[in-house]
């Protein structure tokens, strides 16, 4: 199961985040900073995947922006490491090459998105054309 | 600059008109994103949050505000949550937004409710009714976002609102509408499951849908159910086989794929599900063997996602009932992943590793060079991945290696979580498999200085119990009790004021009970080293009570040295302190009350408990006669303010004089140790049993990989097995090394692996040839009895009276972690023992006395050295007839019995067993098959059970086996338990005149040595109020049935054997006795959905075992 994905820059500042559990509001940025520095400590030829607590992280990197994912132990961890390269590949048709400030600028639509692809922690779509359906419908409605 | 505009802005918001505000609002979010960029600290974050929110705050309180300016205010918000700044004035207006906005700021609107409130906050309520219109709505897209916020966050008293509307869209022409309904139901299926469960017809429908998108989410309800009972969905196997087939042929349309592989997410969920339905299942997985087989032969492709499919699968063939075919494959898959370069696919190897050596110990073998570069990799997940990996394979012949390896890590590791679970681990090994006392103490002191005060108490509670109950060897205990003193006085001696207090309160506790069996040391000496830990200031005070409790015990006669410390402690501000102080001071001044409170080295069970508290009588029957009101317990209170509303037609009141519901033992070892004994003993021995018994699965003991343990069985037919396993271990290595490169670090990575993985090769062919040449584990725990019986004083019985536990020590396969001696085999002793008793077999079989049954038991350990005993997959079970039950004596055929179970086989015999329920005992009936076409002699059976008494058996001895022969032993059980396990060992002659044994185990619990007790409800009445011990509790009722509390007495009627005497309205009683003929009575009574039960017996554990079954049952139903 997925408790909760994070997108950070490099200087560990958070740009999206969604807990899947219910988190306290003030505990989360301590927890955020736990997380960001077990990810961005480690070096580029060790395992995406770090112990922290009773769940796992899996992290990747794109250019200056790291996703962060902390999944229960049972979870399959390769299988969750490219499942944010499928949400970033569909961030990426959505917005035809996405950059860090668009997802600052769009973070309703990052978090739709995100809607689409996990509920309640769990993998529910991951066909592109799928996931992105409602919101283009969307955009179409505000158009006309 | 820009600051100042920003500024300004804000300052004027009224001054805008909405028109122009909109564009201004944008690039006010425009302008916040561009601040939160530029951030440089903290403090600038402050400044810049503050100004926002308030702002905002300003803005919502507007009513010019435009719809479109509240979605941007909402964003908004949502940066301020996310950097940690509340925003809860906005939460309404979210909720707002939803109700009253076009379709975009609607959506932001629910967007902004699933991301700000909790499940359980008020203003959720509020939603319902937007929910409700949007369900409504001919606009798909608003039905579509209704249901994405209904499946993400909804009132759990509100489910039964909405729920028609959602069951309604389960139909809906739209496959999108109908995938959303159906994960809309799987979160009310996880939020309230009763609510949903009329439309499990409807899941089914879904899981059939033609569209994938509607299958694929239905299995996310398919995952949670059958987690809960695989059994119920067994026949959706074939469906869900077919599916996976079908994704993995590539059915699906094309978008499905990703980077060439089709649903890959979807594989994986299915094998999760297939790998739940194939559980201890033969005949489903059978049905699952061909698409594994496809799945591991399509993901052939070289990339990550692929890889994560070929690991879910290797799991799944792991889980499953085996196929050697496909366990060989998934063996070599996760074999290519641990030697792979690629870092992350490394960790998943030795994850998929870890995971499938609980089943084959063995499989470790084959990495072991790679596993050991791994353990000194840089890479931390590695390490601790790799440590876990150890711990599934530690046995008793390396664990010095591996527990030193974790020691090394915890020392240099600064994580708390991975220290306290690792430190539990170690402590786990080293009482599993301590080699000797001194390496078992220093190991548990180094468990006690890393784990420092994060320590979980259970690890101190249990290592103190060890020592406190030992084993059934006293000189044994007392070795390592002394051993334990000794080293505690030194590191005391030492510089001390850093020790962890868990680490001082189990030195102060040992010492206290323990350092009179130290004759060289002067008692004063202790007595003056503790006393100098009482002046640290470090040390809190619940060690101090600890170290102050333990010079209670030792000051007896010493009194001048502590009675400054007296002086002192006796004023302290802690009150637990200073009683103990005053309790110190007066038992020092009376030696003879000081000897009978706490004697010297009295027996940990021995220790009287008068739970009745008779002592208090006299006082009771003065108070009550003085007029006081009786004493009630506090649940019996709250019955009553219930049952004061209505008039009580019961039989029985509830004016019981005195009840004493729950008396603790008042023990006088350890603080925290009491609390241990009063609860949960039953579910702390069950914890014991299973621990140990990890790792030995009977499943993958006989099946699949019997040829290749047949031959490394033969290598280790040496005389020393120890130096057996270690030549075939350093072989191993050896063999997988590639051409000799003699650099140091080799040859020392080779010792190591020798040293790591001795005893691997060799251990799972122990169980497979019967015979355990792992030395057994030095520490054996009592078996617990249920309760806290230590009242009774019994201590437990052997229903083999002729012999110890000894010809079962080396019981291999299921009970014998448990119930050790160190079997020293002696070939040369042993061998004339063996000739002599060949020799005189017949004869001294012919008076089956009990000279012959102590013979039989040394026999077999011989026995089982030099002889194998391969146990082989049931090729012969055809031999037999198939209804073993037509062979019952006649008189027996009649009773009720259970089904007739298969305990074990050879080649040449095979036992099952079934249990016969007779009035005045249980029979357990071993059915002994002849599968040889010779005959087979001498067959003798013995059978041991702690904790039961063997009243009469018959045919246990047979000179003669053609065919099948029947055994049977009557059993009684006197102190209730649980559960309890049986061992024996059947000991035959082939026609070759080969002496062989077969060991077999099993367990029985208390219900089956409970019958009905036929009672009237005066009868019951009166019984009830002279019973003393009770039990209260809710269990579940099983509430879908027409009559919740007649199916629920039912399905206990029919699993416990109770009797059920009257049923009057919602409550109910039942009654039952144990084959000794203690009474247990039962009172069951509705109480909303759940039954409460209060169960009365004169013996103290009886109530406690039925519970645990009730509830076992109820559980199960």
């Amino acid at each position: 199961m997925i408790k909760f994905l994070l997108m950070v820059n490099k200087q560990g500042q958070t740009r999206l985040s969604k807990y899947y559990e219910p988190v306290d509001i003030g505990k989360r940025a301590a927890l955020e900073a736990d997380v960001v520095r077990g990810c961005l400590s480690r070096r580029k030829e060790e395992c995406s995947f770090v112990e922290y607590k009773d769940y796992k992280l899996v992290y990747r990197q794109y250019a200056a922006l790291f996703i962060v994912v902390g999944i229960t132990e049972n979870e399959n961890e390769l299988s969750i490491y490219e499942l944010m390269h499928n949400f970033v590949e569909v961030l990426d048709k959505y917005f035809s090459r996405v950059k860090q400030t668009q997802i600052m600028f769009h973070l309703d639509k990052v978090h739709i998105i995100l809607d689409e692809m996990i509920l309640n922690g769990h993998i529910v779509e991951t066909n592109k054309n799928r996931i992105l359906a409602p919101l283009l419908a969307l955009d179409k409605m505000v158009e006309s | 600059m820009s600051d100042v505009v920003e500024k300004t802005l804000t300052a004027l918001p009224g001054l805008f008109d909405s028109q122009t505000g909109a564009a201004k609002i944008t690039n006010r979010l425009k302008q916040l994103v561009k601040s939160i960029t530029e951030l440089t600290s903290k403090h600038e974050e402050e400044n810049l949050m503050k100004q926002e929110l308030s702002s905002m705050k300003e803005q919502v309180a507007s009513p010019n505000t435009t719809m479109k300016q509240m979605k941007e205010i909402m964003v908004r918000a949502m940066y301020c949550e996310m950097m940690g700044y509340e925003a809860s004035f906005t939460y309404i207006h979210a909720i707002k937004l939803a109700q009253q906005g076009g379709v975009l700021e609607k959506r932001v609107g629910y967007l902004a409710v699933s991301l700000f409130l909790s499940e359980s906050h008020e203003l959720l309520l509020l939603l319902v009714n937007t929910v409700l219109k949007d369900l409504q709505s001919t606009n798909l897209i608003e039905v579509c976002m209704a249901l994405t916020v209904v499946a993400q966050i909804f009132p759990k008293d509100m489910i039964p609102a909405v729920l028609p509307l959602v069951e309604d869209k389960l139909s809906h022409p739209k496959e999108i509408i109908r995938r959303k309904a159906v994960l809309a139901l799987y979160n009310f299926y996880l939020i309230a499951p009763n609510q949903v469960q009329h439309i499990h017809g409807k899941f089914r429908k879904a899981l059939c849908d033609k569209d994938p998108g509607v299958m694929t989410s239905s299995l996310h309800i398919y995952l949670q159910l059958i987690r809960e009972s695989p059994d119920d969905y067994k026949d959706l196997t074939g469906s869900f086989v077919t599916i996976l087939k079908q994704v993995v042929g590539g059915k699906l349309p094309i978008d499905y794929n990703y980077h060439n592989v089709p649903a890959p997410w979807l594989q994986i969920q299915l094998l999760r599900i297939l790998s739940l339905l194939g559980r201890d299942d033969q005949s489903a997985s059978e049905l699952m063997y061909d698409v594994l087989d496809e799945s591991l032969r399509r993901a052939e492709m070289n990339h990550n996602i692929t890889y994560a499919i070929l690991y879910e699968c290797a799991k799944t063939i792991y889980t499953i009932s085996p196929k050697a075919e496909l366990l060989e494959k998934a063996v070599k898959c996760i074999g290519s992943f641990v030697l792979s370069p690629k870092i992350n696919l490394k960790y998943l190897g030795l994850k998929a590793l870890t995971y499938v050596v609980q089943h084959d110990t063995k499989l470790a073998l084959q990495h072991q060079m790679t596993i050991i570069e791994c353990l000194d990799h840089s890479d931390f997940t590695i390490k601790r991945e790799t440590l876990e990996l150890l711990f599934r394979i530690t046995n008793a012949q390396n664990v010095t290696v591996i527990v030193k390896k974790m020691l090394d890590f915890l020392r240099v590791c600064s994580d708390d979580h991975t220290i306290i679970h690792l430190v539990g681990k170690v402590a786990e090994l080293a009482e599993k498999f301590a080699p000797d006392n001194s390496w078992f103490i220093q190991t548990m002191n180094d468990v006690f200085s890393i784990g420092g005060d994060l320590l979980q108490q259970d690890v101190v509670n249990n290592f103190l119990r060890l020592l406190a109950e030992g084993s059934d060897c006293k000189e044994d205990d007392d070795q390592l009790r002394l051993y334990a003193v000794g080293s505690y006085l030194n590191v005391l001696k030492g510089n001390c004021f850093h020790l962890p207090q868990h680490f001082l309160q189990v030195m102060s506790w040992v010492l206290g009970e323990y350092s009179h069996l130290q004759e060289s040391v002067d008692q004063r000496e202790v007595i003056c080293l503790l006393t100098k830990l009482l002046d640290q200031k470090t040390i809190s005070s619940e060690t101090r009570v600890w170290v102050l409790f333990a010079l209670t015990k030792l000051s007896e006669d010493q009194t001048d040295l502590i009675l400054d410390l007296l002086e002192s402690l006796s004023s302290s501000q802690d009150t637990v302190l200073r009683q103990q102080a005053q309790e110190l001071h007066h038992l020092s001044q009376d030696s003879q009350l000081h000897e009978w409170v706490l004697p010297h080295g009295a027996p940990w069970d021995s220790v009287e408990v008068d739970s009745s508290l008779s002592f208090l009588d006299g006082y009771v029957s003065e108070a009550l006669a003085a007029g006081a009101a009786p004493y009630k317990p506090p649940h019996q209170r709250q019955e009553e303010l219930c049952e004061e509303r209505a008039l009580s037609l019961e039989p029985y009141g509830f004016n019981l004089p005195v009840s004493l519901s729950s008396c603790s033992i008042t023990d006088r070892q350890s603080p925290a140790l009491s609390s241990e004994l009063s609860g949960n003993s039953a579910e702390l021995s069950q914890k014991a049993g299973t621990l140990i018994l990890e790792g030995v699965k009977r499943v993958w003991g006989k099946d699949g990989y019997l040829p290749h343990k047949e031959t490394t069985g033969e290598g280790a037919q040496v005389e020393d097995p120890a130096a057996a396993l270690q030549t075939s271990g350093q072989q191993g290595a050896a063999e997988r090394l590639e051409p000799p490169d003699q650099s140091q670090q080799k040859e020392d990575k080779q010792q190591l692996a020798s040293s790591l993985f001795v005893g691997l090769g060799a251990q799972s062919s122990t169980s497979l040839l019967g015979k355990s040449e792992a030395p057994p584990p030095r520490f054996r725990r009592k078996p617990r009895p249920h309760a806290s019986s230590s009242s009774s004083g019994a201590s437990e019985r052997s229903s083999d009276s002729s012999h110890s536990s000894r010809s079962t020590a080396d019981s291999f396969l299921y009970g014998n972690l448990l119930e050790e001696e160190p079997t020293t085999i002696k070939p040369s002793s042993d061998v004339t023992k063996h000739n002599h008793i060949r020799a005189n077999g017949p004869e001294q079989n012919k008076d089956a006395g009990v000279a012959v049954e102590t013979d039989r038991g040394v026999n077999t350990s011989h026995i089982l050295g030099s002889d194998m005993v391969l146990v082989r997959p049931n090729t012969i079970q055809d031999k037999y007839p198939a209804d073993l039950t037509e062979l019952l004596p006649a008189d027996l055929k009649e009773l009720p019995r259970s089904d007739v179970i298969s305990l074990t086989s050879d080649p040449s015999l095979s036992l099952s067993s079934c249990r016969v329920f007779r009035d005045e005992s249980l029979l357990l009936v071993i059915f002994l098959s002849n599968c040889t076409d010779t005959a087979i002699t001498d067959v003798a059976v013995q059978l041991t059970c702690e904790g039961l008494e063997t009243v009469s058996l018959r045919g246990n001895v047979i000179e003669c086996l053609e065919g099948v022969s029947v055994c049977h032993y009557a059993l009684m059980m006197k102190d209730p338990q649980t559960n309890v396990s049986f061992t024996g060992t059947v000991s035959y002659q082939t026609q070759a005149g080969e002496t062989n044994s077969l060991l077999f185990s099993g367990t029985l619990c208390t219900a089956d040595f409970i019958r009905p007790l036929v009672v009237t409800t005066e009868e019951y009445g009166k019984l009830w109020l002279s019973f003393s011990h009770d039990v209260k509790q809710n269990l579940k009722l099983l509430t879908d049935a027409e009559d919740p509390l007649g199916a629920t007495l039912n399905a206990l009627k029919e699993t416990l054997q109770l009797h059920v005497v009257d049923v009057i309205d919602s409550e109910g009683i039942l009654a039952c006795s144990l084959l000794s003929g203690a009474p247990c009575l039962l009172h069951c009574r509705v109480n909303g959905a759940a039954l409460a039960v209060w169960l009365r017996s004169p013996l103290p554990a009886l109530p406690d075992c039925i519970l645990y079954h009730c509830q076992k049952t109820l559980a199960e139903h």
